[in-house]
């Protein structure tokens, strides 16, 4: 092949650099074009909810008026089942991470479950709330509580925390793990001095992003049967019950009915009355900011947490 | 052959073959390890140097797939390291190791010294205090870092980080201690600081090292054995081997007429 002269290689890179440009702006677009919707979704969510959202509406119960009608139950009711979900997937979910990535064999058993994990994180959430209803409110009779409601979602959960620490976990050079099995430690010790310290950053964010997740799910949570009305709060451990002075337990609370914000948004959105159109805005509103602080939360974590662990 | 009666061995592999899967890497390794010298490993790239020296502590246990065929005879016990009797860990806790790039823990100085013991259950603060100061001088990094033990290891220099990580295997008093390539990281005013660290501990402990550097086997090593292509062609001394080996693949490789 001949040498091309000076201005056949300049006409060549200023084709190159056209198909640049163009992928370029494209790609403005695409990103634009999905950057607006939600832009547009949350603002007017809050033009049409902005007369709803003052202080009381985060400290009143629902009521048949829609002036008077706040998210108290629904926000603590959020909180708790998210709550009982962190406290339940949390643990369940890093164990079957670390034992997938550091214990497990791998052979065909191994590959089956890895399958099934994969798989699970693709099961319609609907389907987590007919076998919870079966397995959590019936069978086990925990009823229509906040505990049922919290399991479900950790149920649902589960796969994005395993698979968030197995990525965690192999994030970690091989350098590192054989570094210390060097000096004679065990697996746990490994595990336990390093495994987990460093893919904590890794797995608190996908934690957090699982639990962000559970907080707008609606549909198991309506089929374990919350209630859409409610207008107490679950007992506070250690306050009277006010029924007979006895005075609520620790763990009372877990077995309280309760109400959660998506829950609370879809009932006001099915009432004939439009006044309430304004409450579920403005309720939409607060969840968008509930789940957007929690993935804020979780880059700022993960910010914080990788300063210090490097190799 | 009575050998393990030879108080001055501290090991020898007998028969050594070792298989990553079906891939045979080594191939019926029989060599004597000196107790209190160092031993060099030279050779060409992949003829099987790093998968021999990590026969010594069991690592290739860590991964599935693997087999050792053969011994490898620890002295004064006698113990055969590969028997699947004899647990990888305690090999461990008796033969320390130095990788080739540094891998401080992301700990602090401390910490990282701290852990051979800390994983054999020393939980006395005076103790550990101590023993961390004395690995940390035994790696002559003590005084660069002395004021410093709270900071973190991978912020110390590369040279920095390597001495930590011998200080991190001295720490426990290991009776052999094995260094694969252990300055191919490192520039040459910390390779000369290696060397002669090197050159201090085989006062206390008996020492086997990969090499690429032919000048470092020469100056560190009293023995070198010549592998290739996972056998062990020549072992003898190391002013012998290096002026006048006796098979011609090893005196190619020393003239530099391969690898
Ligand atoms: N994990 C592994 N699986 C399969 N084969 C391997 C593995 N590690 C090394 N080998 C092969 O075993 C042979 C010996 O490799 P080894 O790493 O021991 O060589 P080396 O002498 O240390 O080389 P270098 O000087 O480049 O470090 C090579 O052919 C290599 O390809
Ligand atoms: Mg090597």
């Amino acid at each position: 092949m001949n040498s091309m002269t000076t201005e056949q290689i300049r006409a060549l890179i200023a084709r190159g650099k056209m198909k640049d440009t163009i992928f370029q702006a494209l790609g403005i677009i695409c990103l634009a074009i999905g950057l607006l919707v939600i832009f547009l979704l949350v603002g007017d969510m809050l033009i049409r909810g902005l007369e709803r959202l003052n202080l009381d509406f985060f400290f009143q119960y629902a009521s048949r008026r829609a002036a008077q009608s706040g998210i108290l139950s629904a926000w603590v009711g959020s909180l708790l089942v998210m709550l009982v979900t962190a406290v339940a997937a949390v643990p369940l979910g890093v164990a079957a991470g670390i034992y997938l990535e550091e214990y497990a064999r791998r052979n065909w058993v191994t590959d089956i479950i890895e399958i099934n994990i994969t798989n699970l994180a693709a099961v319609p959430s609907i389907v987590y709330g007919l076998l919870a209803l079966g397995i959590f409110v019936y069978a086990f009779g925990f009823g229509q509580s906040i505990l049922s409601a919290g399991l479900t979602l950790a149920l649902l959960i589960l796969p994005i925390v395993i698979v968030a620490t197995r990525e965690a976990i192999r994030a970690i050079p091989a350098m590192i793990r054989e570094g210390s099995m060097a000096v004679g430690a065990t697996r746990w010790q490994t595990c336990r001095y390093h495994i987990i310290p460093y893919s904590m950053p890794g797995i608190l964010t996908g934690v957090i992003i699982g639990l962000a997740r559970a907080i707008g799910e609606t549909a198991p949570i309506i089929t374990i049967g919350a209630l859409t009305f409610i207008a107490f709060l679950p007992p506070v451990p250690f306050t009277a019950t006010g029924v007979d002075g006895a005075t609520a337990g620790l763990f009372d609370w877990v077995m309280s009915p309760f109400t959660v914000m998506p829950i609370q948004i879809f009932n006001w959105t099915s009432r004939p009355d439009p006044a309430f159109e304004a409450n579920a805005a403005a309720a939409g509103f607060v969840l968008m900011g509930m789940v957007l602080s929690m993935n804020g939360l979780a880059i700022w974590l993960r910010y914080r947490m990788r300063k210090n662990i490097k190799w | 052959m009575q050998i393990q009666e030879n108080p001055a061995l501290k090991a020898e592999a007998r028969n050594l073959s070792f298989f990553y899967g079906n891939t045979q890497a080594l191939k019926g390794i029989n060599m004597p390890i000196h107790d209190k010298k160092v031993t060099a490993l030279i050779g060409p790239s992949g003829c099987g140097k790093s998968t021999y020296l990590r026969s010594f502590n069991r690592m290739h246990d860590l991964y599935p797939g693997n087999r050792y065929e053969g011994e490898i005879r620890f002295f004064p016990d006698n113990t055969n390291l590969l028997s699947p009797e004899v647990d990888p860990i305690e090999v461990r806790m008796r033969i320390g190791m130095v990788f080739q790039k540094p891998n401080p823990f992301p700990k602090t100085i401390y910490e990282n010294v701290a852990y051979g013991l800390r994983v054999r259950g020393e939980r006395n603060k005076r103790t550990l205090d101590d023993k961390v100061e004395h690995a940390l001088r035994g790696a002559a990094i003590w005084d660069e870092v002395k004021d410093r033990l709270q900071d973190l290891a991978p912020n110390l220099s590369g040279g920095q980080q390597q001495r930590l990580c011998i200080a991190r295997a001295l720490a426990t008093d290991p009776e052999l201690l094995l260094f694969d390539e252990p300055t191919s990281a490192l520039d040459p005013i910390a390779t000369g600081a290696i060397e002669e660290l090197v050159h201090e501990l085989k006062k206390r402990v008996t020492i086997l090292i990969v090499t690429h550097n032919m000048q470092q086997a020469a100056r560190v090593s009293d023995y070198t054995a010549y592998m290739y292509l996972g056998e062990m062609i020549e072992f003898g001394k190391t002013d012998e081997i290096f002026l006048k080996p006796n098979d011609k693949r090893t005196e190619d490789y020393i003239t530099g007429r391969m690898g």
